[in-house]
């Protein structure tokens, strides 16, 4: 972990449009919340706003986040600057992560414990484990879609494409790929705290095994990426 | 003291090769990289800096490969032509964020060096996106001099800098060869490159073209026949005119009108050619020097004149 990294990560992160959009995302969601709090009856559409908040809100302000954190740089070619010096490329990648992944708990994690406990304050447990389900699945795709940034130009749209089609919609209609679901191993860990939400009917050591494989190897193919990256002049 | 050596080293995007089988040695003192635009300057640059890996050959730095070598940045300094792009930051900032990177155990320290040696002090703490072309070119010196590399390469420094500016960095160029760094830069201006540097390596379409000090460089571009596109109202007549001169080496007709006279002395030429036109009774209609553009001084240099 380098600081000086991180500091100037964050900078990037906030210091751009898209930090204006990542507040956005989580007051939209929580918006949302409060307005069926006050329109509908006791457990009216929970389940609803929290699972567009689980599979669309979380993974977008992880895809931001990462994105924003390690993209721009590489596009531009100024994160020779960082690069220019005698510092570990996986160092690097931990740094950026560590900023991605806190943006991710705290814009994309904590709002779905927020609207929980908006629509159901009754249930605070309920609340914490769409909270849990989230940190675990935030964690993974923080760490996903910074490899994805540190590998493609076009991590945005690979990002999108992964979350709406794999996660979401192939997701949904082939039931196999819960084992290899960031969302479904999220899920796992939020039902063993709370019931109420669904069984993804994984055991829930290989959903935590599995999101630990892939934030890892993410990481290092972040550094190992770096490493070799590429200044390509005009010409 | 520090030495880069390239052997063989040539790089090739798909198709499209680079750089060449480049074979050179920089070592301490000022090295000006010559080479028009697209020769391979960058791709040359990148490949020292260990930002590119070399497609065959070695580039090393004191004997170890650059490529995948981090600790290979305690020795260089990079000056990327890129423009910087850490516009929210101040000066001061930004050069300090480099100190801190490098690991200095003072960084402020440093960062006030590095700003002083530029003499970028004053308006440190003024956002980069601020500055003009010269003031962020210095700004990149200063975080590229800011842990005292041995090593300093330069990618077009001068590019976009003002005549007063351009004075400024060239003296400072100077007089960072003379403590003995290794100094590297580029430049597709001949002129800026033997203002600043003793050795030159010219480099054209990724062909390592010439090497030397810049007495030899200039004479291999100035003693050279003379290339004049000339067009008149009988061209034959004139041509074989001309080809009676001791100044005129060679006349070639153009199949679509005009002809191509090389001249070995411009001065017995230009009395010569228009006491032949008005002696024969012959209108010149164009006279135009064919090679003043560098690219064909550079060719010149490659494979002799076009």
């Amino acid at each position: 972990m380098n600081p000086t990294i991180a500091r100037l990560s964050a900078q990037a992160l906030l210091g751009r449009r898209r930090g204006v959009v990542l507040l956005v995302i989580p007051a939209l969601l929580i918006g949302l919340a409060v307005l069926l709090r006050v329109l509908t009856d006791a457990d009216g559409g929970y389940d609803a706003v929290l699972t567009l908040g689980y599979t669309l809100a979380l993974p977008l302000v992880a895809l931001l986040a990462a994105s924003a954190v390690l993209g721009p740089e590489i596009d531009d070619g100024s994160i020779v600057y960082l690069l220019a010096k005698p510092v570990s490329r996986h160092v690097i990648a931990l740094s950026k992560f560590v900023v991605a992944w806190l943006a991710t708990l705290a814009l994309g994690a904590l709002p779905l414990v927020v609207a929980g406990l908006i629509m159901d304050s009754g249930n605070p447990r309920r609340a914490l484990a769409w909270g849990a389900a989230g940190a675990l699945a935030g964690t993974t795709y923080s760490a996903l879609f910074l490899a994805l940034a540190a590998v493609t130009r076009h991590a945005v749209v690979a990002g999108l494409l992964f979350v709406l089609m794999w996660e979401g919609l192939l997701g949904g209609l082939l039931t196999g790929i819960k084992w290899v679901s960031i969302g479904a191993w999220g899920r796992q860990v939020g039902y063993r705290f709370s019931a109420r939400l669904d069984d993804a009917f994984l055991p829930l050591s290989y959903a935590v095994l599995a999101a630990l494989v892939v934030t890892v190897g993410a990481l290092w193919l972040t550094g190992d990426r770096l490493r070799s990256f590429t200044l390509r002049g005009d010409e | 003291m520090s030495v880069l050596t390239l052997d063989a080293a040539s790089r090739w995007f798909g198709n499209v090769v680079a750089v060449n089988g480049i074979s050179m040695t920089v070592g301490p003192g000022i090295t000006g990289l010559l080479g028009p635009n697209g020769a391979g300057k960058t791709t040359l640059i990148a490949m020292m800096a260990g930002f590119l890996a070399p497609s065959a050959g070695t580039v090393t730095l004191d004997g170890k490969p650059i490529w995948r070598h981090t600790d290979a940045y305690r020795t260089i300094g990079l000056v990327p032509e890129r423009e910087l792009s850490f516009g929210y930051l101040t000066g001061r900032q930004f050069v300090r964020a480099n100190a801190e990177l490098h690991g200095l155990p003072d960084p402020g320290a440093a960062t006030e060096r590095a700003l002083a040696t530029v003499e970028m002090t004053d308006p440190a703490d003024r956002r980069i996106d601020t500055y003009s072309k010269g003031m962020r070119q210095r700004a990149k010196l200063a975080s590229a001099l800011v842990h005292d590399p041995a090593v300093l390469l330069l990618d077009e420094p001068f590019n976009g800098v003002d005549p007063r500016q351009r004075m400024h960095l060239m003296a400072l160029l100077r007089r960072m060869g003379e403590e003995g760094r290794t100094l590297l830069f580029s430049s597709h201006i001949l002129e800026e490159v033997e203002q600043v540097a003793r050795h030159i390596e010219v480099v054209v379409s990724g062909r390592h073209a010439a090497s030397g000090d810049f007495g030899t460089i200039r004479r291999l571009m100035t003693d050279r026949p003379m290339q004049y596109a000339v067009a008149s109202s009988d061209d034959r007549r004139l041509a074989s005119a001309l080809m009676t001169e001791p100044s005129v080496l060679g006349v070639a007709l153009r199949r679509q009108g005009g002809f191509d006279v090389s001249v070995a002395d411009l001065g017995a030429f230009a009395v010569r050619l228009p006491h032949l036109a008005r002696e024969g009774g012959i209108r010149i209609l164009e006279l135009t020097p064919s090679d003043e553009s560098l690219e064909s001084v550079f060719a010149y240099l490659v494979g002799g004149p076009a």
